[in-house]
């Protein structure tokens, strides 16, 4: 069953004819041509297919289009400004924060998402006093990131990128 | 995947009545699970309505408690400043379930109605009394890491994989639903169910009912409570076994307790017996242990998960002797 929609993405608005069964990540890709959000696994489980929705990390691949219209929608092309790379993504150039670079869309996505929820202050799980202040440290960052796998191993690379964004 | 119409409810009642009007119909929270299960075909419903955006989004104080809204997302719930403060154990929970991602998708009301992750059940190619019943448990036999040693049946071992309901069931919280005849509340003790021979039905409710809410009542000694969740790996997977504890202590004795334990069963396990054990004993591990004990003295392992019974035990021990010694 077929559902007209318009998807704010990378700054663009879209309009586009979706089956309901279309999921975020398939509408991104291959109704829009949109990339950058990577299939991994498909079910949640990998986080390579990650997006900004309305501003916060979500997986596209567990949401339907059809329940977005009206969203806006920032994938990791629409992170780079005026030809400029995102300043998390020059730390993943600078860090070397990737090897074969498929997850990496999906890891600067998480990254940006992740880096806005600590200055709002949100603890995490491996944080001791959960009304204090958010240091990110390298276990903080381990640990807001598990949701993005790496099968390359990247992750030590990754820490150094998101460390150094942290002491900026 | 089946076709399905998708509908954006506009209020409570509405969604209400759309389900409960259509056998095949489902709500649409956060879809962490359900879209998954749709891919799996575990699920095919073919309307889905979606109340991820009714106006159930907030977090209140009652006057004798906090009532949180069936939409808020499990990532704004854990940071919600009145529950980082009043109920930690509840903070700590959520933040120790799935990933950043997800929490931010998934709502309260969703992760309290989740499904099992038992592999069979998630895999339609083999037999599942609870997908498919009467087909036999595929569990039992099989590969029984993650089931349960407490209240399973014959045609079901699979247990319930929230980390957040654990907590919830520790602080008495109470589940505000709709239903096509009006609104009840159900403690959320009531709200799960032991599998028996109709392990297809999580919960009690019927079809078309739909949370709205869930309450939790003012407990001023929840603000010394932690959440302890044992896995196979440290971050992003779901528990083996987990503990959520809340501590009242007089002076060297046990005032008050809440004690409630998670993969252990087909539902958040509240651990009253023991609760009962710990009440006026005096704080030693000697003690915690004995209580540990007359809680699992029901236990029935599988073959294959026999080691959760001492891990439950060490992790009770361990969840109540931090809380004293933070006491001190």
């Amino acid at each position: 069953m077929d559902a007209r929609i318009t998807l704010r993405v990378d700054g663009r608005d879209r309009s586009l004819t979706v089956d309901t069964r279309t999921t975020l990540l398939d509408a991104l890709r291959d109704h829009l041509s949109v990339t950058s959000p990577k299939k991994g696994c498909d079910h949640g489980q990998c986080g390579s297919c990650t997006v900004l929705l309305d501003g916060r990390r979500v997986v596209s691949c567990l949401t339907f289009a059809v329940a977005h219209d009206g969203a806006d929608v920032t994938t990791a092309e629409g992170l780079v400004q005026e030809g400029e790379p995102h300043p998390v993504q020059r730390a993943f150039l600078e860090e070397d924060g990737f090897q074969c670079g498929f997850c990496t869309p999906g890891q600067i996505c998480s990254a940006v998402g992740m880096l806005e929820e600590v200055k709002a202050g949100h603890p995490s799980r491996v944080t001791d006093d959960l009304t204090g202040p958010v240091t990110l440290d390298d276990e903080e960052i381990r640990e807001r990131l598990s949701g993005n796998l790496c099968r390359c191993g990247a992750y030590v690379n990754i820490v150094a990128a998101l460390r150094e964004e942290a002491d900026s | 995947m089946i076709p399905f119409e998708y509908l954006r409810a506009g209020d409570p009642a509405e969604a209400v009545a759309a389900v409960a009007g259509r056998p095949g119909a489902a709500f649409l929270g956060g879809g962490t699970n359900l879209v998954d299960h749709m891919k799996l075909g575990v699920a095919r419903p073919d309307l889905l309505v979606d109340v991820s955006r009714l106006p159930l989004d907030r977090v209140e104080e009652t006057g004798s408690g906090l009532r949180i809204g069936a939409a808020v997302r499990n990532s704004d719930l854990a940071a919600h400043p009145l529950v980082r403060e009043r109920y930690p154990v509840l903070a700590r929970a959520l933040l120790s379930g799935a990933s950043g991602q997800l929490r931010n998708a998934a709502t309260t009301a969703g992760n309290l109605l989740q499904r099992t992750r038992c592999p069979y059940f998630q895999d339609v190619t083999t037999p599942c009394n609870k997908r498919d019943p009467g087909s036999g448990c595929s569990a039992i036999g099989g590969y029984t890491r993650y089931h349960a040693i407490l209240g399973a049946s014959e045609h079901c071992v699979a247990v319930h994989p929230s980390d957040m309901a654990v907590a919830m069931l520790a602080l008495d919280a109470v589940v505000i639903v709709l239903g096509p005849a009006g609104e009840r509340a159900l403690p959320l003790a009531d709200l799960h169910r032991l599998p028996g021979d109709t392990p297809q039905r999580d919960t009690v409710l019927e079809h078309g009912e739909l949370i709205t809410a869930v309450e939790l009542p003012d407990l001023p000694f929840a603000r010394r409570s932690a959440y302890r969740k044992v896995r196979d790996r440290v971050s992003y997977s779901f528990a083996l076994v987990s503990v959520a504890a809340c501590l009242d202590l007089d002076g060297g004795a046990v005032r008050d307790v809440r004690l409630a334990l998670g993969g252990v069963a087909h539902k958040p396990w509240r651990a009253a017996l023991a609760e009962e054990a710990l009440l006026g004993a005096t704080v030693t591990e000697e003690a915690f242990r004995r209580a540990a004990e007359a809680e699992l003295a029901a236990a029935r392992p599988l073959h294959g998960n026999e080691f959760k019974v001492p891990m439950v035990r060490n992790a009770i021990v361990a969840t109540l002797r931090d809380l004293a010694e933070e006491g001190r």
